[in-house]
């Protein structure tokens, strides 16, 4: 049977028909729908972990117990597990084990835009990257069997438009895979340096059968098109340069991206004129071509930034101009995303920014809090910072600053990385003052559950962890409840904390306007009491807005009636409709 | 068949990724190779959203690029212009004539241009419609989506039946309802 299917969640079938028994997972776009689609096997134990880290280490747990196991994040999120990952590169796996990593050129939904091929050049292991949603459950199935052949974590590596595209996939049975027997092996597992030292030599050993295996395996494959010309690529960019080239070049695609082959380039590379190399992000494929004397065509043709397309390929090999079209005659206004009509964070950035508060910002629906009109959010660095960096900032520029000074971090967030930073500032005597934006939910990536909700990933009843209780667990001892879209005491509350001496958590909360359970009657409407002042344009709510003649106006459609700007109108002049 | 380049656009939380799921679960029953290209994350919040749908004996690369759209379904005005560069020569532009306010406008940084419908017609064949009204009328705002597939669908080739099958198969069962409705609305204009 053919189904259509997301790459993401062709990834889950293949996991689920190489009978995956565990699956631990972070979110983050565009890899999240991977763990996502694993719900639907009952088969498959899967979970939401606090962060990557944790994640990765439930799943190098579930493999050395002999069971098959999968993690699963975005490129950012291998950053945080890869402590883990080099160390479990020398141990192995007793059950195949399985990391999928989603990158993300032109960022679509990340703060960069790094290349993960490198991690798995740096801790020695293996990586496949597949160009449509058949390979994805192809190579994942693959993945785990190679995993257990060569003793080895094996990356499978995507990126958004190969996550996030649909296209038709075949559909098998799950493998009956029996958990394998746990085997307690101090020298494989215990990774001190008296075993270390010899778990090393078998990785570089293991490398070289992983080399010699790239030469012949059947993933990498040659299309010899009888041309001159000949063209190195993996994954989505051997789409691109399908469509842009059809059969008028030569194609080596490599669906194992590392350890990359020798002898195979050299042999492909000698039986053209000219070979190019196309990919996405960082010269990876291209360096190795170089260091091996094989004169390839690659940055020098190609950029380093954003998503390729199939006409930048055609222009570039082939010197051909992309369709006729017609162009715009003057630029156009620009549509970034924006809080959502209704969204509780509005209320909390109107505040910090009439409090003209410096921001110490993260990442999440709220990183918008940097945009007009809000424009409140200081800095954004990764999931965390915006605890630890403020305790830094406030160190170097002293007690006054601090009292201008918040954290704002989301509920995921805190749990993810927050908490480690707010044991810092209690621990160093820090006084900072850090916004928990508790919207009930895992907003940006598209309302996941965390520890903080109460719920499973399949939406069962579990413990939940108080965050009150865990912020006054730490040493904070003042922390403080508010809804931030009761303005006035919220207000109240921020000057307070920020004047306090020590250390303070504001817990600003208020679901997120997408839940279901969250239902405003009603639409806001402008009477004629409005004196056009324009303070509710301040909420920078999509759906206000003032016409040619000054006139402001709410948008029916736009307005999910929270309500939040008839708080903020001074003359009361918006009501429910 | 040559490839079918269908480009969906419109403003995040809108439900472009509804109608690019029928879109591409009835393609799929006329047997031929397909490719949606989808956006999930950051752009869902009110920022500019492009699906892209291409069908055909094989398809390759999943995004269409500039000059290459067979049609564009526009849920917004100015949206419809951001992709206009993407219709080929003698294509069409299926454009819902609601106008949703970016925030540089909203801001004052920016003017929401005018006559785009107009400026649309030098790059291909416009149809417009009022597909809010058409939705409301059917029973929900939110069914927009399924309005502008009707149009789609009315000079698509395929077979209405199809289309009603993919629907139900498609979307929950508690909307299936409206949802026809919006469709044959759309379908009929
Ligand atoms: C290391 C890392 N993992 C995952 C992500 C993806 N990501 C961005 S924001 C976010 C969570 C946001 O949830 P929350 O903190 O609750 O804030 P909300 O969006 O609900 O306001 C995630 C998972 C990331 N950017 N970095």
């Amino acid at each position: 049977m053919k189904k259509l299917m997301l790459g993401n969640a062709a990834v889950a079938q293949g996991a689920f028909e190489a009978g995956v028994n565990l699956v631990s997972s972070y979110p983050g776009t565009p890899s999240t729908e991977i763990t996502e689609n694993i719900v639907k096997y009952p088969e498959i134990f899967v979970e939401w972990a606090p962060n990557e880290k944790v994640a990765a280490e439930v799943a190098i747990g579930a493999s050395i117990a002999g069971g098959r196991a999968m993690s699963c994040c975005k490129h950012v999120g291998l950053n945080v597990m890869a402590d883990p990952v080099f160390t479990v590169s020398y141990i192995g796996a007793n059950g195949g084990l399985v990391f999928a990593v989603a990158d993300d050129p032109g960022m679509h939904s990340s703060q960069n835009e790094q290349d993960s091929r490198h991690y798995a050049k740096a801790s020695k292991t293996m990586m496949l990257e597949p160009s449509d949603s058949m390979e994805c459950k192809e190579f994942t199935k693959q993945a785990f069997a190679l995993s257990e052949q060569f003793d080895i974590p094996v990356f499978v590596r995507l990126t958004t438009r190969v996550s996030h595209s649909q296209s038709l996939v075949e559909i098998c049975e799950r493998e009956n895979v029996p958990v394998k027997d746990y085997v307690k092996d101090v020298s494989k597992n215990v990774m001190m340096p008296a075993n270390a030292i010899k778990r090393h030599v078998y990785v570089e050993e293991r490398h070289q059968k992983l080399v010699t295996y790239a030469e012949n395996c059947n993933l990498n494959t040659v299309e010899d098109n009888g041309s001159k010309i000949g063209v190195i690529c993996a994954g989505i960019d051997y789409q691109y340069a399908k469509e842009a080239l059809l059969d008028k070049v030569n194609y080596l695609k490599l669906a194992m991206v590392y350890p990359l082959p020798e002898k195979l380039i050299k042999d492909f590379a000698s039986k053209c004129d000219k070979v190019y190399v196309i990919e996405e992000l960082d010269p990876f494929i291209e360096e190795h071509c170089k260091a091996l004397g094989v004169n390839v065509i690659g940055k020098e043709a190609f950029t380093m930034l954003g998503e390729y397309t199939p006409e930048m390929i055609a222009k570039a090999v082939l010197n051909e101009d992309g369709k006729e079209r017609v162009e715009l005659s003057a630029p156009i206004p620009a549509r970034p995303p924006v809080l959502c009509p209704g969204c509780p964070h509005r209320a909390t950035f109107y505040v910090l920014k009439k409090l003209g508060l410096t921001v110490s910002g993260d990442i999440g629906c709220y990183t918008l809090g940097a945009i007009a009109p809000l424009d409140s959010v200081d800095t954004t660095i990764c999931m965390g910072a915006s605890v630890s960096a403020a305790h830094g900032m406030a160190k170097v520029r002293g007690e006054q600053f601090n009292k201008k000074l918040v954290s704002v971090i989301g509920d995921s967030t805190f749990i993810h990385s927050g908490i480690t930073g707010l044991i810092d500032i209690v621990y160093n005597k820090g006084a900072n003052t850090v916004i928990i934006l508790d919207n009930s939910i895992t907003g940006m990536t598209g309302h996941q559950d965390n520890p903080t909700t109460g719920k499973t990933i399949r939406g069962e009843l579990t413990k939940q962890v108080n965050l009150i209780t865990l912020c006054k667990s730490v040493g904070v001892d003042r922390v403080v409840v508010c809804d931030p879209f009761d303005v006035k005491q919220f207000e109240k509350v921020v000057r307070e904390e920020t004047n306090a001496d020590e250390p303070s958590v504001i817990i600003a909360q208020r679901p997120c306007a997408l839940l279901k359970s969250v239902k405003y009657e009603g639409k806001c409407v402008i009477t004629d009491k409005c004196r056009k002042c324009k303070l509710c344009m301040k909420l920078g709510c999509p759906a206000i807005s003032v016409d040619k003649d000054g006139v402001v106006k709410i948008d029916a459609s736009q307005c999910n009636g929270c309500g939040l700007c008839i708080g903020v109108c001074p003359f009361s002049a918006i009501e429910k409709e | 068949m040559s490839t079918k380049n269908i480009m969906i656009v419109g403003v995040g939380g809108q439900g472009t990724l509804l109608a690019s799921r029928i879109l591409g679960n009835c393609v799929i029953k006329e047997g031929y190779d397909v490719k949606v290209s989808e956006v999930h994350g950051m752009s869902q919040r009110g920022g500019s959203v492009v699906t892209y749908l291409k069908y055909g004996d094989k398809v390759y690369s999943p995004i269409v690029g500039k000059g290459e759209a067979d049609i564009i379904l526009a849920f917004e005005e100015l949206e419809a212009l951001r992709a206009m560069p993407y219709l080929k020569k003698g294509g069409k532009i299926i454009v819902n004539t609601q106008q949703i306010n970016p925030m540089p406008v909203i801001v004052g940084k920016a003017d929401y241009p005018t006559n785009i419908l107009s400026t649309l017609s030098i790059a291909g064949d416009v149809v417009a419609l009022d597909a809010l009204s058409l939705a409301k009328q059917s029973g929900n705002m939110k069914a927009v989506n399924v309005v502008l597939i009707g149009v789609l669908a009315k000079s698509s080739g395929i077979a209405y039946e199809k289309w009603i099958d993919t629907i139900k198969t498609t979307v929950p069962e508690k909307f299936l309802e409206v949802n026809l409705k919006a469709f044959d609305a759309g379908y009929n204009i």
